[in-house]
């Protein structure tokens, strides 16, 4: 059986009337990968993500989750996909297990109690299950929404900065447990301006500006071929320094 | 910890009941606003106008309160229909905890049929317990019970449609109370729930049969007396056609994602 790329993103363009959020952009991303999207504010790494999730419908182009396109075959494209969302949303009316029990089940996923409570171990919400979603901190409602992604176990998960705002401990323990899911197989697309995080953690990074890829190519080799060699004579660049270089003006 | 992907594969229904569920289960957690306030207004509203109007009869043999028992009943069913997707939607965009239900694998039509049946049975429980409290004012008759709850379902299916219309269309909270007060509150006022239109002047009894909230009201109220303005066959008929009107345009809005697939 052939093996279809975790995320294929081809020629995707989109407009809001005049303003071009998307301009022509092809990516895959292969099973197994930590991919990290990278951009400044207004990029479009958002709308990118909106486009794979079926919240934004494309202007041009297609977009496939694990081979299943994302408005055609919608219902096996967002079976295969979980999204942290950017923004600390939640409903008010109910419990973090209720939370999950719900999500799950809008994925048609029954009896599913065992797994959730896993997660929420992982996570460690499991004091915290049976708490209303508005008693929790930033920091728990964040980690609800890890969960929430979670519930349907999908192959591929792609977190929208999901450590805006999140204090040092929970990033940390995070990240672990987002590199155990790698490790296990899952495909993870990661957006941050935390660049040490993307450069610790992603093993291929594209960065988006104004709309278009203007890099993509594996942390190493962005590394060696946009960096420069420190003042300080240790040799040494960061990504920080990689991205300044390529949104000044370098291009792929 | 043994993650997702080494398990054994899923097997995926669909999300339509979750989704019923929630919707129900959100307006029964907070049951005093959504049900007993309702409850309590119609019991003013009988009160009060069966009081005033005390001693008139309506058709020749009811008296005005049991007349009007039918009314206040429909009418908290219509209101109650309305508010439910109506708020459940415009508190979820305006919240965006939408996003959930909108990253799931369910069709246009699984979330319609989840959010109408909802606003039905929120409906349908306000309307019991007008009806149960109201009885003890006047007994109506229960004529021709078939005809009650079917006026009952497709006048709270319209109501959770032209809800979910107003929800998806309203950005604000504000917009949504322009459509809820200028629309919805004097089309059913306007309806006949306190009076026969046979009352009325003719031009108003013309402008009267103009309001497909009036047949939903006079349907539901032959279910009780077996006496209508109108007859009971054609009040259906209007009813149900404006049902799939309704219905056609909520789905296309779904299926389309305006307003909430950009």
């Amino acid at each position: 059986m052939a093996m279809h790329p975790a995320i294929s993103i081809q020629n995707i363009s989109k407009h809001y009337g005049a303003l071009q959020a998307l301009d022509d952009v092809s990516l895959t991303i292969e099973p197994g990968e930590f991919f990290g999207l990278l951009g400044p504010n207004g990029a479009g790494k958002t709308t990118l993500i909106s486009i794979l999730a079926g919240l934004v419908r494309p202007s041009h182009g297609h977009a496939a989750i694990m081979g299943a396109d994302v408005q055609k075959g919608f219902r096996e494209a967002r079976r295969m996909l979980g999204v942290v969302p950017q923004e600390l949303v939640f409903d008010p009316f109910f419990t973090v297990r209720e939370t999950l029990r719900f999500q799950s089940g809008y994925f048609g996923i029954r009896n599913n109690d065992a797994w959730i409570e896993e997660i929420m171990a992982n996570l460690d919400l499991t004091s915290k299950a049976d708490s209303n979603m508005r008693s929790l901190s930033g920091g728990m409602k964040r980690r609800v929404l890890v969960a929430q992604a979670l519930v349907h176990r999908p192959p591929v998960i792609i977190l929208d900065e999901p450590t805006a705002g999140v204090d040092v401990e929970l990033r940390q323990s995070l990240w672990q447990f987002i590199s155990r899911l790698n490790q296990d197989g899952h495909t993870i697309v990661l957006t941050t301006h935390y660049l040490e995080e993307a450069e610790t953690l992603c093993q291929r990074i594209a960065m988006l500006k104004q709309g278009k890829i203007v890099a993509l190519d594996t942390t190493a080799n962005l590394l060696s071929r946009y960096g420069s060699v420190k003042k300080d004579g240790e040799g040494k660049t960061d990504l920080e320094e990689v991205f300044v270089n390529i949104m000044s003006g370098g291009a792929l | 910890m043994k993650h997702g992907l080494n398990r054994p594969a899923l097997e995926y229904g669909s999300g339509f009941p979750t989704l019923l569920f929630k919707e129900v289960k959100r307006f029964y957690k907070v049951a005093f606003q959504t049900v007993a306030a309702p409850v309590l207004t119609a019991v003013l509203y009988l009160m009060i106008f069966g009081h005033v109007l005390e001693g008139r009869e309506v058709y020749g043999r009811l008296s005005y309160t049991a007349f009007l028992i039918p009314g206040l009943v429909m009418m908290s069913v219509l209101q109650n229909a309305f508010a439910n997707t109506s708020s459940s939607l415009i508190q979820s965009k305006v919240t965006g905890n939408l996003v959930f239900v909108l990253l799931a694998p369910l069709s246009h039509l699984e979330f319609y049929a989840a959010y109408i049946l909802a606003a039905v049975f929120r409906g349908i429980v306000v309307g019991l317990g007008v009806l149960l409290i109201t009885i003890w004012f006047a007994t109506p008759s229960l004529e021709y019970p078939l005809w009650i709850l079917v006026f009952a379902f497709l006048g709270a299916a319209i109501l959770g449609s032209l809800g979910l219309i107003a929800g998806i269309w309203a950005d604000k909270y504000d917009q949504l109370a322009a459509f809820q007060n200028f629309i919805i509150m004097p089309a059913t006022m306007l309806s006949g729930v306190f009076y026969s239109i046979h009352s009325l002047p003719a031009a108003w009894q013309v402008v009267s049969h103009f309001n497909p909230f009036f047949y939903m009201i006079d349907g539901f109220r032959y279910g009780f007396f077996g006496v209508s303005d109108n007859s009971p066959w054609s009040s259906l008929a209007i009813v149900f056609c404006f049902f799939v009107v309704v219905s056609v345009i909520a789905l296309r809005l779904l299926q389309k994602g305006y307003k909430l697939r950009y």
